[in-house]
């Protein structure tokens, strides 16, 4: 070539800084995390946390308060997703794994095949709510229209009683546990027979942070997302199960007397038997101080521990 | 330093320059053959009919990669005609029409821009360009290939402004003078003269550009919607799409190993990475068939 490298290399240092400045503040991040415990000569356990993005800030707050609780262990969560995190549990990068679907027989297959036998509880409860812009006049929907709405069969606000707008639908990645659910539950109406697909063009957001986002800008939208994460700027649809049915809207009553028809349990999976330190940290999330973060953080509590033992 | 010890120092500092030249070949060997390894199973496992159909929905075993494929062609196309005439006018003014304090200040600046990390310019278009690309253009959401294009093009104009500018730069000072005493107008200097001869570099610029927008993930995955709909015409360019590098950094972290859908992830690593061969191969074909006849008009 005929022209000269150097400033192509200067481009590179700049990158390269830049990188840098990256790891370091990384770096910073992590002594700092690490600095943070309280009993520094005892030595720490720690449990390794992954899993459904609709638990992860459950998980964390679960994760900070048992710090005080028990400052020997030292909880680290991370999210990515309900299938991330079982497939993580089964590669044994993980001691408990999210979830907020149930895992499925093929994953249960999968991992009994390397000798792990998953054990499930059933740590707290959520409603999926059903979201549209505030300046959408609609404000409820049965299930089938819902269903109809992401199967694509209605493209069209006024076809439910709205404005003269195009529906933008917006789901959640198919990695995600609110995916699997909301088809299987709500675009297949809990019929295992129904091969409904989400319409293609349904935007796929990696994020439960993008679908409010697009929510909160776009008044053709509609988007579902774990109750927990609903903001104020956003409205929340009232839901009936069948036609002609009552509407109900997402609350801890109408999730815990069954009204409210799009509601789930959220699990957690070990490997096997816990070991005793995971065993002690699932019963405390069975307390009731560890059962009211729940219900502060737009969740609903369990009341007796549903373990799969 | 006695001669034989500065010999010996030779041989080494020899050995280790060609040991980190050769090992390239080494990491790109390895890199294609675990990719050919986890990829080609995919062709044993699904009938080639379900590769090349329209529909992608992986956890139901639809593995359709033409809306794939389709999209991340549409948004790189997209981005070349924002990247293309920006980077390389700006690469001309830089070069040839800014007086040089202007340029000092110019060109560190657009280094700085290529180092800005893209999911910045992902959120940045998620909150700041598709909400005003719905309002402008009045279509239903502004989470479109156009927003994607738009971003590729701005991550890709720092490439190719800074290796055009270097190209231009090195064009020999003779030639503008030649041009210009033979009563070129400064247009036609840069046009008819300096643009021709730095075509090598300016092209290298375009590719390197181009390169960088088709192999760019987490932007397009904030912006473009992912929707997996197959594009047919350009007017697709207002809807969603979603590239190949998207749906790999979405749907890896789920994969099982070993599985299905693992291998077809990497059967669309395998066909990103023939595509960008193609288009390596296409210009450093053209690089080599203007050369020669550059050198053929001069000897």
């Amino acid at each position: 070539m005929r022209f000269s490298l150097p400033p192509l290399r200067r481009l590179l240092l700049i990158l390269l800084g830049f990188s840098l400045v990256g790891f370091n503040l990384a770096g910073c991040a992590f002594s700092g995390a690490s600095g943070a415990d309280p009993g520094a000569s005892a030595p720490v356990t720690s449990i390794q946390n992954k899993g459904s993005d609709t638990m992860v800030n459950l998980a964390l707050a679960w994760a900070e308060a048992y710090q005080v609780v028990n400052p020997r262990v030292s909880v680290s969560v991370t999210g990515g997703g309900s299938g991330t995190g079982i497939t993580a549990l089964a590669n044994n990068t993980v001691d408990i794994a999210n979830a907020s679907r149930a895992i499925k027989a093929e994953e249960i297959a999968a991992m009994q095949k390397t000798g792990i036998d998953p054990l499930e509880f059933t740590v707290a409860r959520d409603a999926i709510a059903v979201i549209v812009n505030l300046a959408n006049p609609v404000q409820r929907l049965t299930l089938p229209q819902i269903s109809a709405i992401y199967s694509g069969a209605i493209t069209n606000w006024s076809q439910v009683g709205g404005e003269d707008r195009p529906i933008v639908r917006l789901s959640r990645e198919t990695n995600s546990g609110t995916h699997v659910y909301f088809l299987e539950e709500v675009l297949r109406l809990g019929n295992s027979d129904n091969k409904t697909f989400f319409s293609a063009d349904t935007l796929l957001l990696p994020s439960s942070e993008g679908i409010t986002a697009e929510v909160r800008d776009n008044p053709n939208a509609i988007g579902y997302d774990g109750l927990g994460y609903v903001v104020p700027e956003v409205k929340v649809l009232g839901v009936a199960r069948e036609t002609g049915g009552e509407y109900f809207f997402p609350s801890v009553a109408t999730v815990n007397d069954l009204s409210y028809p799009i509601a789930r349990d959220l699990y957690m999976y070990t490997a096997g038997a816990p070991s005793a330190v995971e065993q002690a940290y699932l019963d405390w999330i069975f307390s009731p101080s560890a059962q009211d973060i729940v219900a502060e953080l737009g969740f609903v509590p369990v009341t007796a521990p549903l373990s799969g033992q | 330093m006695p001669k034989r010890a500065q010999t010996w120092l030779e041989t080494l500092i020899t050995a280790v320059i060609k040991t980190s030249g050769y090992s390239a070949i080494l990491f790109v060997a390895v890199i294609f053959i675990f990719l050919m390894r986890e990829g080609l199973p995919t062709l044993a496992e699904v009938p080639l009919g379900d590769l090349f159909s329209s529909r992608w929905y992986p956890i139901e075993d639809y593995y359709g990669l033409l809306p794939l494929i389709g999209g991340s062609l549409l948004v790189t196309l997209g981005s070349a005609l924002v990247a293309v005439p920006f980077g390389v006018g700006t690469a001309i003014f830089i070069a040839e029409i800014a007086p040089r304090w202007a340029r000092e200040i110019l060109k560190p600046f657009i280094e700085i821009m290529a180092g800005i990390p893209s999911v910045v310019l992902g959120f940045l278009g998620m909150v700041a360009i598709a909400p005003r690309l719905r309002i402008l253009l009045d279509i239903p959401t502004g989470l479109t290939a156009l927003a994607g294009a738009l971003l590729l093009g701005g991550i890709s104009i720092p490439t190719i402004v800074s290796v055009a500018e270097d190209a231009l730069d090195s064009v020999p000072r003779s030639y503008r003078d030649a041009a210009l005493a033979l009563g070129a107008t400064r247009w036609q200097t840069i046009w008819k003269v300096t643009l021709p001869a730095a075509r090598t570099g300016v092209i290298t610029a375009i590719m390197l550009g181009l390169g960088r927008a088709i192999g760019e993930t987490m932007t397009v995955m904030m912006v473009t919607g992912n929707a997996p709909v197959l594009p047919r015409s350009l007017a697709a360019i207002i809807s969603p799409i979603r590239t190949m590098t998207a749906t790999i950094a979405a749907e890896m972290g789920e994969v099982a190993v070993g599985s299905t859908h693992y291998h077809v992830l990497f059967f669309i690593g395998i066909t990103l990475f023939i595509i960008s061969l193609v288009v390596n191969l296409i210009a450093s074909s053209v690089i080599f068939r203007q050369r020669k006849r550059a050198e053929r008009i001069l000897s």
